[in-house]
């Protein structure tokens, strides 16, 4: 019986949920048509360039007539609102969500940019680089929670990758500050280990003990010796190279392969986590100690040593995060320069429902509520960019509550295994 | 059969009830396990020995630590190992003397500032102890507020939020509402501050009661976006007409928490108010029927639902003070030290909240008392940044390591050897 309930509800969705999707699609299809074409003059122009900076431009830029392209949204939102309510898209109801919404982002960038001109390759380029630090944060995360451990300390363990791979790297080269940071976050990760699996504290406070000792740690060192003394607070950055051939597609090409180590590493990090958590022993295994250690622990995996493993990793990719700040962007350390990006990469991995490539959906989206409202201003648009800054915090919280489908937290994460 | 359903058929329901206990819950099980069956003073002693000796023992860590980072030291090495061991001693000493006079006040002063009868001079004497009290009022009732989720089982890790938004809403009623006296301006402002925070609490109390949507990851999601908010309203709606910073206008002369002193005392009401709450809370936590459904949800979620009570309204209630607490503690801000409201001038209270909480073993009592001692070190070490150079983040360190020990009491058992208590051990008692 109770399997068959469960059944149902991982096949079907619910009528209602099915029906107030609909209603979402239709308001939205409404809200473009009420607040963006109806507030365009006919005629207008919208000019989307399409130059991501750094090499020459190839594609000219993209002209659209404002009114109609707003119109040809609203319809399509409209008509997929219509056929969700009449026959429902099932389980493809959030990928319809997803277009819907892509539709109305992408409406308000032509009404916002009417009679001006936006370049699109511009705030592609930037959401990638701001999602690199809440990406990696976010896989962090997931390496961590996969095994069981909760990390809410991502964020002390950028802190401190970022200020110790200042340090080493102003004091040798900047490729031993990349590896010192990312030795730093696994140390920071041990200690998590230690305290939430060994002592079996409360893995939110264990994470807590780091913030805290994350922040006071930097900013005393900071304090104390690098605003003091320049010389070990100034290590080369990584710049930009451009990868020949895949640089070479027109403007994805610009804006995927003309970057620094980071986003490359980003990358590769994404493919291999995303291979290794779902096709390898490995992975199998780290997700089995995750969801059931006992069951896990029967079959002779290690479940203490599996999670040890883990949570260090996870802080490695953290501190290699926390790098990018530095060694990666400015080029110098700043007090709590982190400013809350590893509590991002949490929600980004939430968001993403603890997958490699989802969170990476999810970092891209926050870069791009991000990188758009640092552009509001320059198109003289009303609406007060800090809540545009809200929404995906907002969104997070929506997607807990589970009304775009509930994520899918590995089973046994916060609970210490005792061997019986 | 779809594999993902086969999988899930051999759960049984037992293992899905324990599956659904999350971090918070299991944690509110060991803060709220019943004390160990003694009485009186051994009980008591017991319930102190570790938070004295974490203290005790984050107090010399954070003395190795600070030694290990000053020059000087290394220097005196150079020349012997005696002379860096008592160079280090001595500087470690300065620090903490440094730290003390500056949290007290030095007697010195103290005493010649009497003889010489000079009022301002006095005032200036007894300032740092009395400004320790102003450092620890917002800690009492942030703590309060983390401590009393912790007893109903929900984990408030959003407290920074919690007191912005009761800062906003208390410097909004500070200043809008005008011609009030104080005797009904200030209770409003203050309660228009424990209605914003209480709001900020609410939220994500429903959404766990209603979605099971985690507390933590929503506490956290409601600190950014009352940042932005915050952000919005300082640079909009509230801005101060003249000015070019993002800060509130003054709030009105009768919505100020009266000073009992002349300047530079900044010591007020506040405080009592504080004290008041405390007991308040120990009140309603302990002596009234509701505060013993919040503690039974609280210590076991599954028992009080099936004694018939309502686990969902314990969770929003629980929530809802607790960010009212938190709220409180912003407008304690605004009314008695600030004036009026600049942009996340709350950074920190939220994880210090928790360290409190759990320093004070979530009783209101404990609480106020490690609140006096946070307050002290904190306003202690900025006269010590000042004076010897040392960066007053030293305290954010100690606070760590007690926070550390407080959390694995295991690690100061070891270290102390001492005896494991016989029957609570109250960070191995998980029922898995």
């Amino acid at each position: 019986m109770a399997t068959q309930t469960f059944h149902k509800k991982i096949e079907t969705v619910s009528p209602t949920r099915e029906r107030v999707m609909g209603l979402v699609f239709l308001t939205l299809a409404f809200c473009i048509f009420f607040f963006f074409s109806r507030d365009t003059a006919a005629g207008q122009m919208t000019k989307f360039e399409l130059t991501p900076g750094g090499l020459a431009t190839v594609l000219p830029a993209w002209v659209l007539p404002t009114m109609s392209t707003l119109n040809i949204l609203a319809i399509f939102a409209a008509v997929l609102g219509g056929v969700q309510l009449a026959r429902g898209f099932k389980h493809y109801t959030n990928w319809v969500l997803a277009l819907v919404v892509a539709f109305f982002v992408f409406g308000f960038l032509v009404w916002a940019a009417a009679g001006k001109s936006l370049n699109i390759g511009g705030l592609l380029a930037t959401t990638l680089s701001k999602s690199v630090p809440i990406t990696l944060g976010a896989l962090s995360g997931i390496l961590g929670e996969r095994a069981g451990i909760i990390n809410i300390a991502i964020e002390g363990m950028m802190l401190t990758g970022a200020m110790v791979g200042t340090l080493v790297g102003s004091l040798t080269n900047s490729w031993l500050g990349l590896v010192g940071a990312t030795l730093t976050g696994g140390l920071m990760g041990l200690l998590l280990g230690v305290l939430s699996i060994k002592y079996k504290a409360n893995q939110i406070i264990a994470g807590t003990v780091i913030n805290i000792l994350a922040t006071g740690l930097t900013s005393y060192i900071s304090a104390k010796f690098m605003q003091r003394y320049m010389e070990i607070n100034n290590p080369q950055i990584f710049k930009s190279f451009p990868i020949p051939g895949l640089a070479d597609i027109p403007f994805l090409g610009q804006i995927l392969f003309n970057n620094n180590l980071f986003v490359y590493a980003l990358f590769l990090f994404l493919i291999l986590l995303q291979l290794g958590l779902f096709y390898t022993r490995w992975g199998l295994r780290m997700r089995a100690v995750g969801e059931h250690p006992k069951a896990a622990d029967t079959l002779g995996i290690n479940v203490i040593r599996t999670r040890y493993f883990s949570v260090m990793l996870g802080g490695m990719m953290a501190g290699f995060g926390g790098a990018y700040f530095t060694l990666g962007s400015v080029g110098r350390f700043d007090e709590m320069m982190t400013a809350g990006r590893g509590f991002i990469g949490l929600a980004a991995m939430i968001f993403g429902n603890w997958m490699p490539f989802g969170a990476f959906g999810a970092g891209l989206l926050f870069g791009f509520a991000d990188s758009l409202a640092s552009r509001l201003a320059i198109l003289q648009i009303d609406i007060p960019s800090q809540f545009l800054l809200m929404a995906p915090y907002v969104a997070t919280m929506i997607v807990l509550a589970g009304v775009v489908g509930r994520g899918q937290a590995p089973a046994s994460e916060g609970i210490p295994y005792e061997k019986e | 059969m779809h594999p993902t359903c086969q999988h899930l058929s051999g759960v049984s329901l037992d293992e899905k009830t324990s599956k659904k206990q999350d971090a918070g819950k299991i944690f509110l099980e060991e803060v709220t396990s019943p004390p160990p069956d003694q009485r009186g003073l051994k009980r008591f002693g017991r319930i102190l020995l570790i938070p004295v000796l974490a203290v005790f023992t984050g107090l010399v860590i954070g003395g190795i630590f600070i030694a290990l980072t000053s020059e000087n030291i290394y220097e005196a090495f150079g020349r012997s190992f005696g002379a860096g061991l008592i160079e280090a001693l001595q500087t470690v000493g300065e620090a903490y003397v440094a730290l003390f006079t500056g949290a007290f006040g030095s007697p010195v002063r103290i005493i010649t500032a009497l003889q010489s009868g000079d009022g301002l001079e006095i005032r200036r004497a007894f300032n740092p102890i009395l400004e320790s009290l102003v450092t620890s009022t917002p800690y009492i009732f942030a703590g309060l507020s983390v401590a009393l989720g912790f007893r109903a089982g929900v984990f408030n890790i959003g407290a920074e939020g919690q007191i912005f938004m009761g800062a906003a809403a208390a410097t909004f009623a500070g200043y809008a509402l005008k011609g009030l006296p104080g005797i009904i301006h200030i209770p409003l402002a203050l309660l228009a501050g424990a209605v914003g925070g209480g709001i900020w609490g609410l939220i994500p109390g429903w959404l766990k009661a209603k979605t099971g949507g985690h507390e933590v990851i929503n506490t956290i999601m409601m600190n950014y976006i009352a940042f932005r908010l915050s952000d919005w309203l300082l640079t909009g709606p509230m801005k101060r007409p003249d000015s070019f910073s993002p800060v509130s206008p003054m709030i009105e002369q009768s919505a100020m928490l009266p000073r009992f002193f002349d300047d530079p005392i900044r010591f007020h009401l506040g405080f009592f108010v504080a004290l008041g709450v405390a007991w308040l809370v120990w009140w309603f936590m302990f002596k009234t029927t509701w505060g013993f459904e919040l503690r039974t949800v609280g210590a076991n979620p599954f028992a009080s639902r099936y004694a018939g009570m309502n686990v969902a309204r314990n969770t929003i209630l629980a929530m809802t003070l607790a960010g009212a607490l938190a709220g409180l503690a912003g407008a304690n801000e605004v009314l008695g030290v600030n004036h009026y409201l600049a942009m996340a001038f709350s950074s920190g209270y939220g994880f210090d909240s928790i360290a409190l909480a759990l320093l004070g073993n979530s009783h209101p009592l404990g609480v106020v008392l490690a609140s006096l001692l946070f307050g002290t070190l904190r306003n202690g070490a900025t006269p010590m940044q000042v004076s010897l150079g040392i960066p007053n983040d030293i305290i954010m360190v100690l606070q760590a390591i007690i926070l550390m020990f407080i959390a694995a009491p295991a690690i100061i058992r070891t270290i102390y050897r001492l005896k494991k208590p016989t029957k609570e051990q109250p960070v191995a008692n998980f029922k898995m």
